[in-house]
């Protein structure tokens, strides 16, 4: 019992990343109908946002200390961050130790513009484009992408740890009655969990209730007709890009410290992500949210001890079996609309 | 000539030349120029252009005329390569039992997979390929590892049975592949011709030898009533049910063939180096056929062979040029111009041969809708007569979908 | 045309066949060649010879390459007698004199390997078939290491071994012309399994994880035997996919099994993730049995410190080497690595440095490049001065011997280079085994290859 407990907790928290990315490429794709293969680069930028923010607050002034050596027996070099110069060492420490939820801050403006670049400069070129066109030029963007990350990040993973106040986990189990240690689970992945549900239901409530994601979800369905009434759907669409581009950083920026974030975590989850994006239904807002925290759970069960023991190597192929079956037996998807990308 | 019409007869020709003199082709620079570092004229890498490009030419005459977009293509490789050598360890090193039996294996394996997903079209059918060809690689990487050697990838040992051929050669050595006894895969000739080194390989001719046959299928089938029948789903699958064509027997069937091609592909690659690696089924190795079809013109017979050499050249010779390399370019330059050139061209060369090959990408993409080829169609058309513009217009709008 | 093997290019550079074709083309068969070139492949012409050095430059093990190749490049300079010479000056055998190897000077050539199999032995390939590599080196995983030493044998070159810690390397899969100086998951094991007894007790229960692929096995089934042998009990081994990001869902059972012990077999990003991912979920701080819960990750790289950041602290593990060692050797090394490039190196350039100079060394000692004189110069070579104390070539299975290190998370970092230190250094005695081990069994050397 505690470990399906332990096991569904994990399921939400692996799902929501997936479901995040997700949401993202279905905006993309429902809006512009365009295949995003560099969606997975920009959650790696996203969580890079993250890395940045801590190396700018974590610049430093470096000063000689005569009586010690480094290794090569100069004399050593100390660092002291500006912040803890500026605002004292104990604030400038916490402002550091915050530097991951500063991040978000940074992060919305950057991967919005990020994302209006992309629209203006590339994507817009490739409306008419058949989707192996787009595939291609975002998937070469996507490379691009992430080696100019690895060429000024390297390639090793970059350690970027959540708020000391978050670190570790709380007992979960002794709050509902169990023995102390049966269902620990760390905080910050509450809070990613959370979060994920705040972003979520925040892109939901902007497209139900505002007049612009009315005519958003009017041009999703039916572009030519919005477009007849002389509404300039286009530019939502622009607009729509650079909040799918937000969504995949925030993503990104807070997935940063429960994996140290390095330049091919985007690959990492772009296939995963279109798996996700199909078993919900392509174009399907709810059916991605449902495909992800779904396929979450059942990868969670899928690695219990018990389960492996019965198939072996069940966990590495459950959540493309899954797949396979869900779109064996409902044609479009879990929530997916006729016609769409069947072509 | 061979049932061919005369457009086609000078295509073959000219891939034939090209395939024949490769060598020399593939060596244009003498081998004491700083300019040696671009020759692409040694045995591994012309293997490797001739394997790739049967296996995108395979891959076209799935996606290029039904628009089948299948994203698990890599799995009949792998299934190809493992195949191959698990003849190279059971019965002997011969390449031809191997390379058939990997086309029979491979063909077998994408009849399955074909059956399946191609019960669904569209993006549908790409997800259902590409699962089927993670969880074989995923499993080929661990639970399978008994058939596949996993991460190592499948090698030969001294104590394999090899129950036709030797164990062992006379001094203690694995055997090495052959097309005939004492007809090895990695025999060359070398010729010398003033500054210039030219090798002619076994193993290569071998692999060009089936290029060239599966070229002219391809052909064939692209100008058959089947080939048609296939085209004919790419422009409306619809129209067709609706006239009472089951257009799945069709669609199964180039499946099929264009597995088998992707086993041909891998049981030349494992003939030519007797290693299966699991990568090969990954869903990158996947990407890439893909990239190479589309980048080479997708729907045209040549195109898929030019894109495969476009990849292949980038990731073997430009991941080879490191900074010495550059210093020695750029040796004309004073000292600080030099190193302040080398430090804006290093990153793209080298370990940076990865952002070349994505700037590429988008270029080509961006600039030439229609792959190489239509590139090579531009240029052609530069040299042709004047009125060359209704021309380019007439070849180009024809809208994909 | 008879025997020609992997063929030889870039011979005209040296000006040793500039007189050729004329008006006749000179066919060249292998048999003629070898005849003429001193019988072996790539028998270097001229006055250089050409190494080829394969290592990552793409995917996840890019900065290991990068640091690998920072390390070939210094070797390269003292062999040439440039730059202030560095362990040459420490190293036991005297025969190399800074003019090169047998008086050639040395040139390398560069690849990538991608940390794939296949893609490593295509760069291999092209180093011997088109650049003329007589030895090719580096890597920085086992299966790479397996198929790039098979490809050598084949071809007749010698492959030294750069970072491969799987016993498979030199046991199933040992080859005549490959030769290994890092360590091996069973002298991890036996180096760590006392340490790891005496620090946190006797009457322990562990728990494993481990990556999915043949060098985590290897390393499971050596941790398994030596912490049962320490009076250990292993509650349950649970296999992790190798594409894993994220092992939360593996480590969320750890707690509550009765384990008191996490052992992560994992190497790389698999290991950055997995520790960063067992510290959230409050391992290091918890009870269990009444006993303080720890961490330990049997093999660790000064890279997979940096990339664990502050979860590394505490951490046990082990070493081939470590640029905090006092040795002669070492002092040199880390003084000409660390002038050169402004920080110090990690154990994967400390024996990559090491296998070029043992390489060239042999080759000094033997008077020829020919992989079957410097199969018998290796074999049973015993060295000093290398920063590692005294090591000796096995000739049964071409594997280093000498002294393991146990290493621990730094708690006090003073730089952000000072992430781990030497807890203790195992003697070479507790972790040598037979040839035939267990672990070890199954393979067979064969003969060396020349590609006559």
């Amino acid at each position: 019992m505690d470990a399906i407990i332990l096991q569904t907790l994990n399921g939400l928290d692996k799902g929501s990343a997936y479901a995040l990315i997700a949401l993202g490429l279905t905006l993309i794709f429902g809006t512009l109908g365009v295949v995003n293969f560099a969606h997975g680069a920009l959650f790696m930028i996203g969580a890079f946002c993250a890395v940045t923010v801590q190396r700018i607050l974590t610049l430093s002034v470096i000063t000689l200390d005569p009586n010690k050596t480094d290794f090569l027996g100069n004399p050593a070099k100390i660092k002291t961050p500006y912040v803890e110069k500026f605002f004292g060492p104990e604030i400038g420490a916490g402002i550091i130790d915050w530097s991951v939820p500063l991040a978000i801050l940074f992060a919305i403006p950057v991967m919005i513009a990020i994302g209006f670049l992309m629209e203006r400069v590339l994507i817009r070129h490739f409306y008419h484009r058949p989707h192996a066109d787009q595939i291609l030029v975002t998937f070469g963007l996507a490379i691009v992408l992430q080696e100019v990350v690895k060429y000024f990040y390297g390639a090793n993973p970059v350690p970027t740890p959540a708020p000391a106040a978050f670190a570790g986990a709380i007992d979960f189990g002794v709050l509902i009655g169990f023995d102390p240690n049966q269902i620990v689970y760390p905080y910050w992945r509450l809070i990613y969990f959370l979060f994920s549900i705040v972003v979520i239901g925040g892109v939901f409530s902007f497209l139900r209730f505002t007049t612009f994601g009315m005519v958003v979800r009017a041009g999703m369905a039916d572009r030519e007709t919005v477009g007849l009434l002389g509404i300039n759907i286009n530019k939502r669409f622009t607009i729509m890009f650079g909040i799918a581009a937000a969504v995949a950083g925030l993503a990104g920026v807070m997935y940063a410290p429960i994996n140290s974030p390095n330049f091919h975590m985007g690959m990492d989850f772009l296939v995963l992500s279109f798996v996700v994006v199909v078993v919900g239904g392509m174009g399907s807002l709810p059916g991605a949210v449902l495909a992800g925290f779904m396929l979450g759970i059942l990868e969670s069960y899928a690695s219990l001890n018990e389960i492996k023991a019965i198939i072996p190597g069940i966990d590495q192929i459950i959540i493309y079996l899954v797949a396979i079956i869900i779109l064996l037996t409902r044609p479009r998807g879990l929530l997916g609309r006729k016609g769409v990308m069947e072509e | 000539m061979f049932g061919l019409d005369k457009k086609d007869t000078t295509l073959l020709l000219v891939v034939t030349l090209l395939a024949l003199l490769a060598p020399f082709i593939l060596n244009p620079f003498p081998e004491a120029s700083a300019l040696a570092q671009f020759n692409a004229g040694y045995p591994d890498l012309m293997q490797r252009f001739v394997i790739y490009g049967i296996f995108a030419v395979g891959f076209n005459l799935l996606f290029g005329l039904t628009g089948y977009l299948s994203f698990g293509h890599a799995a009949f490789l792998g299934v190809g390569s493992y195949s191959a050598v698990w003849i190279f360890k059971l019965l002997g090193m011969n390449v031809l039992p191997a390379i058939a039996f990997s086309i029979v294996i491979s063909g077998l394996f994408a009849l399955l997979i074909g059956y399946i997903s191609l019960r669904r079209s569209g993006i549908y059918f790409s997800i259902l390929t590409l699962a089927f060809a993670q969880m074989s690689f995923n499993m080929a990487y661990s639970v399978l590892t008994p058939i596949t050697n996993g991460e190592t990838g499948l090698q030969l040992t001294l104590s394999d049975p090899r129950i036709l051929g030797q164990q062992a050669t006379a001094d203690g050595s694995i055997p090495v592949t052959n097309l005939l006894p004492g007809l090895e895969m990695r025999q060359s000739v070398q010729l010398e011709l003033g500054g210039w080194l030219f090798t002619f390989n076994t193993g290569y001719y071998l692999a060009a030898f089936f290029l060239l046959l599966a070229f002219y299928i391809a052909i064939r089938i692209f100008r058959s009533p089947f080939g048609l029948m296939l085209r004919a789903v790419k422009s409306n699958q619809q129209r067709l049910n609706y006239t009472g064509i089951h257009t799945r027997p069709y669609t199964l069937a180039a499946f099929v063939i264009s597995g088998m091609y992707a086993g041909l592909a891998g049981g030349l690659l494992a003939s030519m180096d007797p290693l299966a690696g699991a990568e090969r089924m990954q869903w990158t190795a996947s990407g890439e056929v893909v990239i190479m079809t589309i980048l080479g013109g997708a729907g045209t017979l040549i195109g898929p062979i030019l894109g495969a050499g476009f990849i292949k050249y980038f990731e073997n010779i430009f991941s080879k040029i490191n900074e010495n390399i550059l210093h020695d370019w750029f040796s004309f330059l004073p000292q600080g111009l030099q190193d302040f050139v080398v430090t804006i061209v290093a990153p793209f060369f080298g370990e940076g041969w990865s952002l070349s090959m994505g700037l590429m990408f988008m270029a080509i993409v961006i600039f030439l809708p229609g792959g190489l080829v239509e590139g090579g169609q531009r240029i052609g058309q530069l040299f042709r007569r004047k009125p060359a513009a209704g021309d380019a217009a007439s070849s180009q709008t024809t809208p994909a979908e | 045309m008879s025997k020609s093997n992997l063929t030889r290019r870039g011979l005209l550079k040296t000006g040793a066949v500039a007189g050729a074709g004329l008006a006749l083309p000179t066919i060249f068969d292998g048999a003629t060649w070898a005849a003429s070139h001193s019988g072996f492949t790539n028998a270097p012409q001229g006055k250089t010879v050409t190494l080829g050095f394969n290592v990552p430059q793409s995917g996840p093990y890019a900065d290991e390459g990068a640091d690998e190749l920072r390390a070939y490049k210094l070797a390269v300079e003292h062999l040439n007698g440039q730059g202030d010479g560095g362990m040459l000056n420490t190293f036991s055998s005297k025969a190399l004199d800074g003019t090169g190897i047998l008086g050639k000077k040395v040139e390398f050539v560069t690849g990538d390997t991608q940390t794939k199999s296949d893609a490593a032995r295509a760069s291999a390939k092209s180093m011997i078939e088109k650049d003329g590599a007589i030895m090719i080196t580096g890597g920085s995983s086992s299966g790479v290491a397996v198929a790039v030493q098979g490809l050598c044998q084949e071809a007749g070159v010698i492959f030294m071994a750069g970072l491969t810690h799987s016993n498979d390397t030199t046991g199933k899969d040992k080859k005549a012309n490959g030769f290994r100086h890092f360590f091996d998951a069973y002298m991890s094991a036996a180096a760590l399994a006392p340490v790891l007894a005496n620090k946190y007790g006797k009457d322990r229960k562990f728990y494993m994880l481990t990556a999915d692929y043949t060098w985590g096995w290897t390393q499971a089934a050596s941790m398994k035997e030596f912490m049962e042998k320490e009076g250990w009990s292993m509650v349950a081994d649970v296999k992790t996919p190798l594409a894993s990001t994220d092992f939360s869902s593996y480590l969320a059972p750890v707690l509550s099994s009765g384990a008191d012990v996490l052992i992560l077999n994992h190497y790389g990003g698999n290991m950055v993730n997995s520790l960063t991912n067992a510290v959230q979920f409050g391992m290091r701080d918890k009870m269990v049995n009444g006993k303080q819960f720890e961490v330990v990750v049997p093999l660790i790289s000064e890279l997979m410190a940096k990339g664990a950041g502050a979860n590394i602290k505490g951490i046990l593990g082990s070493s081939n080497w470590n640029w905090k060692l006092q040795d002669e050797g070492t002092k040199a090394f880390v003084k000409s690595f660390g002038t050169k490039y402004g920080f110090p190196p990690s154990q994967a350039a400390q024996t990559c440095y090491v296998q070029t100079l043992l390489y060239a060394d042999a080759a000094q000692r033997a008077g020829s490049f020919n992989p079957c004189a410097i199969v018998p110069a290796l074999e049973g070579f015993k060295f000093d001065g290398l920063g590692n104390g005294p090591t000796l070539y096995r000739a049964d299975d071409h594997q280093c011997f000498k002294d393991v290190l146990v290493v621990q998370g730094n708690e006090t970092p003073e730089n952000e280079y000072d992430l781990l230190n030497v807890a203790e250094v195992t003697p070479v005695e507790k972790v040598m085994y037979k040839p035939d081990n267990k672990f070890f069994a199954g393979g067979n050397l064969g003969q060396c290859n020349s590609g006559a």
